[in-house]
């Protein structure tokens, strides 16, 4: 961990139309969840949908599916990405750095990105359907931070990687997690999200079933796989770093 | 004492050969590279910043591989040739953020003398995406002056600053130099290369065209015709006598802007023409009043090295 590098990056992924971008999903969730909650206080049905699936399923299709993906690619790829493709990212190549102390503070600025405009949200959002700090409100903030961790990694290789990371993780997140991975139950057990779930499921415990919550990978396969994946990208991008053709070559 | 070495090394990307071939070694002074776009010299000075790894050959410092080495930053400052930093920061901030990734013990020293250095200390605290081209330019020399490298290496390091900071900066390469600094810059501002670098390294087409003083490289080239414009007491009577000689291939009698007349000659030798003009003229009793180079600027070198 690097304090200049951190502070560079985060100046730099924090500039004020990326902020505005961070924010606009937590608070669409946030705006959802309060929503449901006026509902919920309204009507005494919706009140007992709350208490049964329905904050389970909104937290599960909009915080795991789509919130922590898109924030992670945000993140992710905006803490290499974007210095990459303009060529600054010459100005920490110059220096008498390890290049995998570069990419381990890029990430976990990227994490730390995730952890405030995603996993805390997610947080406040349980506690605004449920109206507590219970198994659901837990299962969830825990089960984004694990995603949103792995997310980060494997979007901060594809920006090492690739000048399209951006296209190339919203095609993952969006068409393989989403369609092909509901529909070809093979390709579930290589989804971030399903081992997001993984991770919900077993904070929940016994109550998962009672609020159908059930991922297509087991606990122990999710955290083998979610901390592999999470190093495994992590480190390919330092090696890919420590060779990286700059732009300006021919 | 530094030196960075090139031996025999070639570039490729694909099917392009960005470096053919490049035998170069760079010692303490201020050296020009020089070339026409694309003749890879930036690949050159990334390979000699360690960010390429070259396809065949070696490349050095003090003996030491360059590639994949981070430590070797210690010793080396680098100009890039692209604008883009980190625009939302100010100046004074981001020469610091080098000084630290440098783990310099003072950082605010080292950022505050390299700002003074490049006369940046009154817009320090602007962000830099307000700075002008060449306000950019000089905020790059900070940084890579910060900690004091023994190597600096710059790709167009002139590009986009007004006469006075260009003058600026020539003097400041002029005194890095002196100082016994491994100095390389490369340049399309070929009066500025004429007028700082002690030695001047040609490529063109991703081959090392020529390498030297700017007068040796131009004399070693005896393929070329040299070309004098001579003003004598008789110029018909030199002229007539001039071409009799085995080292000139052309002689011309024109008129110049006074309305008088000179003798412009083409040289082929140019050990020899310089040996025998005297001799002819003192023969037939003619008086050489002015014996001018008609082509020595850098410009017609290196026209001459690109068509060749």
């Amino acid at each position: 961990m690097n304090a200049t590098v951190a502070s560079l990056t985060r100046r730099n992924l924090l500039g004020r139309k990326r902020t505005l971008v961070l924010l606009l999903l937590p608070l669409a969730l946030l705006a959802l969840c309060t929503l449901a909650r006026i509902s919920a206080n309204l009507d005494p049905d919706i009140e007992q949908d709350l208490q049964g699936a329905l904050a389970p399923d909104l937290l599960g299709a909009f915080a795991i599916a789509i919130l922590m993906p898109l924030l992670s690619l945000i993140a992710g790829t905006g803490s290499i990405g974007p210095e990459i493709d303009e060529g600054s990212i010459i100005y920490l190549l110059a220096k008498p750095l390890n290049r995998y102390s570069i990419v381990v503070t890029k990430l976990l600025v990227a994490i730390g990105v995730v952890v405030a405009f995603g996993v805390v949200p997610v947080g406040v959002a349980g506690v605004v359907l449920t109206g507590e700090v219970g198994a659901v409100t837990m299962g969830y903030t825990v089960g984004a931070l694990a995603g949103g961790v792995a997310y980060s990694a494997v979007f901060l290789l594809l920006a090492v990687l690739s000048r399209n990371a951006v296209v190339i993780g919203l095609i993952y997140a969006l068409i393989w997690e989403s369609l092909v991975g509901g529909l070809v139950p093979g390709a579930q057990a290589l989804s971030v999200q399903q081992w997001s779930l993984a991770v919900v499921q077993r904070v929940l415990g016994d109550s998962a079933q009672r609020l159908d919550v059930e991922s297509a990978v087991g606990f122990g396969a999710a955290l083998v796989l979610l901390t592999v994946v999470t190093l495994a990208a992590t480190g390919y991008a330092g090696r890919r770093l420590e060779t990286l053709r700059l732009n300006d070559d021919a | 004492m530094t030196s960075v070495d090139l031996e025999q090394v070639s570039r490729w990307f694909g099917n392009v050969v960005a470096v053919n071939d490049v035998t170069m070694h760079l010692g303490p002074g201020v050296t020009g590279l020089l070339g026409p776009n694309g003749a890879g010299k930036s690949t050159l000075i990334h390979m000699m910043a360690g960010f390429l790894a070259p396809s065949a050959g070696t490349a050095t410092l003090d003996g030491r591989p360059l590639h994949r080495d981070p430590e070797i930053y210690r010793e080396i400052g680098l100009v890039p040739e692209r604008e883009e930093m980190y625009d939302a920061i100010s100046g004074w901030d981001f020469v610091l953020a080098n000084a630290k990734l440098h783990k310099l013990a003072d950082p605010r020293a080292a950022a505050r003398q390299a700002i003074g250095t490049v006369e940046m200390a009154e817009a320090q605290d602007r962000d830099i995406r307000t700075y002008s081209k060449g306000m950019k330019q000089r905020i790059k020399m900070a940084t890579a002056i910060v900690h004091e490298p023994r190597v600096l290496l710059l790709d167009e390091p002139f590009n986009g600053m007004d006469p006075r900071q260009r003058l600026h900066l020539m003097e400041l390469l002029h005194e890095l130099g002196d100082q016994g600094r491994t100095i390389l810059f490369s340049s399309h501002i070929l009066e500025e290369v004429e007028q700082i670098a002690q030695r001047i390294e040609v490529m063109v087409a991703g081959r090392h065209a020529a390498s030297g003083d700017f007068r040796e490289i131009r004399r070693l080239m005896t393929q070329r015709p040299h070309q004098y414009t001579i003003r004598s007491s008789d110029d018909r009577a030199l002229a007539s006598a001039v071409i009799a000689e085995p080292s000139t291939s052309g002689v011309e009698l024109v008129s110049d802007a006074t309305g008088g007349s000179v003798v412009q000659v083409q040289a082929t030798d140019f050990a020899a023409f310089v040996h025998a003009l005297p001799r002819v003229a003192s023969r037939n009793g003619i008086r050489l009043l002015e014996v001018r180079p008609a082509d020595e600027s850098l410009e017609s070198v290196f026209a001459y090295l690109v068509a060749r």
